[in-house]
């Protein structure tokens, strides 16, 4: 029997674990079995698109490990102090799309960093470590959610609509809607316009009387606060054109850090919300500096990970041969406080694929 | 021989030998009412297989018969990619049914999917948990949503009486399918204006792996000339 690369993988992922552990990580495993209903209640339905999902009888709804960092965020919730730095080396599995070459199973070895003293220089840290673990002709990318999301916090309009901005940030053909709609670019929807009309000509306990007999767990009181929220809505004066075009600048941003800081404070004037995000940033570049990073070449897009990363909320990076990336990771305080119960941990983190990384997957 | 799956019972049953036989081919049950054996006369070396509607798309997938009798929506939801495992032969122009997404009249305030999103994200707010959506076609619902952006909703799996879990409060919202709407009116639900997923109807499909020996490939091309099809590559 000839070895398959398998053995090879294994001792690459080895390596990059001892890496992580001479980082100061604490070696840790999770099941590979996992309970669904966390990644259900943290992904969405869409999760089981893309992880294998089984029954048992006694335990319910169970699936294979789609990556390591919700077991380890649950872990270190319960068990952990701070500051922590863990690392870990196993298998995960992703349904692929039909035709796609793309491995089903494969190993991730992965760091994570516990630690809300400063942020930024936390971020600095994982990023450092990565550059240096992997080879030195690899593209990176880098981005930051978090001026999008300060961004969209400091839009003069109502908190719903801020709220579902936020809520869509990382779904680009649905934010795009609503922006169109908030900024005035398209007409409201045409059956919500009759419904206003006919909730202040009748009233709003006449019209939901008159749909007949009223069924389901949504109750009548819900649909009035909404139809009620709509009316409100109405009044809502269209996004401001200049704090559009901000939004817009952030997510075409395609330069280097150095020359997106400057872009940044010039975006400043017409949204000044985005200043703590901005001090945020440059903080982190300057913790890069330390150590040894080129922030006058870094490269960084404002729309970096918007789309394939969808529980980062702050820092990201990746590095890439060609399309294929090969690592990739970034702050993710937002999915921590959902799995907190809203007690929230600072943390940052990042995952190689040993198989792309030697070009044999 | 070529192997005809056909819907074992229940109007499905009816209109499927009723199509064959307005195309000169004969379908019959041999045997008693309730024996699932019956033979093929009008087109020579084919053997007739009784299944229930939705086996068919398993055993055309797995090549245990040629040809089989059913609906693009079992199809589309149980076949991935469906178009790399079977053939759209003819459509029959029966057993017309729509997959929409239905919710209760007495929501007022939502009228299509874009109303269903913002009500998803403040249920599972006010609730603790996501807008229940009752549906045996998983695969194809959870698809036409994550294309629409509607988020923060689950899929309860309901193999029948769909339209009664609304009212059970074991949904808070359905998607089935739907001919003429009158037992969703009957239910006091309404579909939403682009809750269109599908519209599917009863449709002979091939398989693409099935055994097409010379025999099987002549008694196709005999039934070519009497249904009348393009020419398809298996």
């Amino acid at each position: 029997m000839l070895n398959d690369n398998r053995a090879a993988i294994r001792e690459k992922a080895a390596t990059l674990e001892t890496a992580f552990r001479n980082a100061g990580a604490l070696h840790v495993e999770s099941d590979a079995l996992l309970p669904a209903d966390t990644l259900l209640d943290l992904y969405g339905e869409d999760i089981r698109a893309r992880a294998y999902v089984t029954q048992d009888p006694v335990l319910g709804e169970r699936m294979l490990r789609p990556d390591f960092t919700v077991p380890i965020v649950e872990r270190h919730m319960s068990e952990g102090a701070e500051p922590a730095r863990y690392c870990y080396n196993g298998s995960v599995w992703r349904k692929q799309d039909a035709g796609s070459q793309k491995a089903s199973e494969f190993i991730q070895v992965g760091f994570e960093l516990f630690d809300r003293t400063d942020p930024a220089v936390a971020d600095a840290e994982v990023f450092a470590l990565f550059r240096e673990i992997l080879p030195d002709d690899l593209t990176v990318g880098t981005g930051d959610i978090g001026i999008l999301r300060a961004a969209i916090a400091g839009l003069t309009t109502s908190d719903k609509r801020r709220a579902a901005l936020l809520r869509h940030s990382w779904r680009p053909t649905r934010f795009r809607q609503l922006l169109d709609r908030f900024g005035g670019k398209t007409a409201p929807i045409a059956s919500r316009v009759d419904l206003i009309k006919a909730a202040k000509t009748d009233g709003i306990d006449t019209l939901i009387k008159s749909s007949g007999k009223f069924l389901g767990l949504r109750s009548k009181a819900e649909v009035h606060a909404r139809i009620e929220s709509l009316i409100n809505d109405v009044n809502e004066p269209s996004l401001p054109s200049g704090e559009l075009a901000v939004i817009e600048a952030i997510l075409n941003l395609d330069c280097t850090a150095i020359q997106a800081v400057k872009k940044l404070h010039e975006l400043q004037s017409d949204l000044p919300a985005i200043a703590g995000a901005i001090a945020v940033f440059e903080t982190r570049l300057a913790a890069l500096s330390k150590h040894g990073v080129d922030v006058d070449t870094l490269a960084f897009e404002g729309s970096y990970g918007l789309t394939s990363m969808e529980y980062y909320d702050g820092f990201v990076f990746g590095f890439q041969r060609g399309e294929q990336v090969i690592a990739s990771g970034g702050r993710y305080d937002a999915l921590t406080s959902v799995l907190g119960n809203g007690r929230d941990i600072a943390a940052v983190g990042g995952v190689i694929r040993p198989d792309l990384l030697l070009g044999v997957a | 021989m070529l192997k005809l799956g056909v819907p074992s019972k229940g109007r499905l049953q009816d209109d499927t030998i009723a199509w064959f036989a307005k195309h000169g081919i004969t379908l019959e049950r041999t045997g008693s009412d309730r024996e699932y054996a019956g033979q093929v006369s009008g087109v020579g070396g084919v053997q007739l297989v009784l299944l229930s509607a939705g086996e068919i798309p398993k055993e055309l997938a797995a090549g245990r018969i040629h040809l089989g009798v059913t609906g693009l929506d079992l199809i589309r939801e149980k076949l991935l990619p469906w178009q790399e495992k079977v053939a759209v032969m003819a459509e029959m122009g029966f057993g017309f049914a729509d997959l929409i997404i239905a919710v209760p009249n007495g929501w007022v305030d939502v009228e299509c999917l874009e109303d269903l999103d913002a009500v998803a994200a403040q249920f599972r707010k006010d609730h603790g948990f996501r807008l229940r959506i009752a549906t045996k076609y998983h695969n194809l619902v959870r698809g036409f949503l994550q294309s629409k952006g509607v988020a923060d909703y689950q899929l309860i799996d309901s193999q029948g009486a769909t339209e009664g879990t609304v009212k059970n409060l074991t949904a808070e919202a359905i998607a089935d399918i739907t001919s003429s709407g009158s037992t969703l009116e009957a239910n006091h639900l309404k579909v939403l204006a682009d809750g269109l997923i599908l519209k599917s109807q009863a449709t002979l499909f091939a398989s693409r792996f099935a055994n097409w020996d010379d025999d099987a490939r002549a008694s196709l091309a005999q039934m070519q000339t009497l249904v009348k099809w393009d020419d398809i590559t298996l």
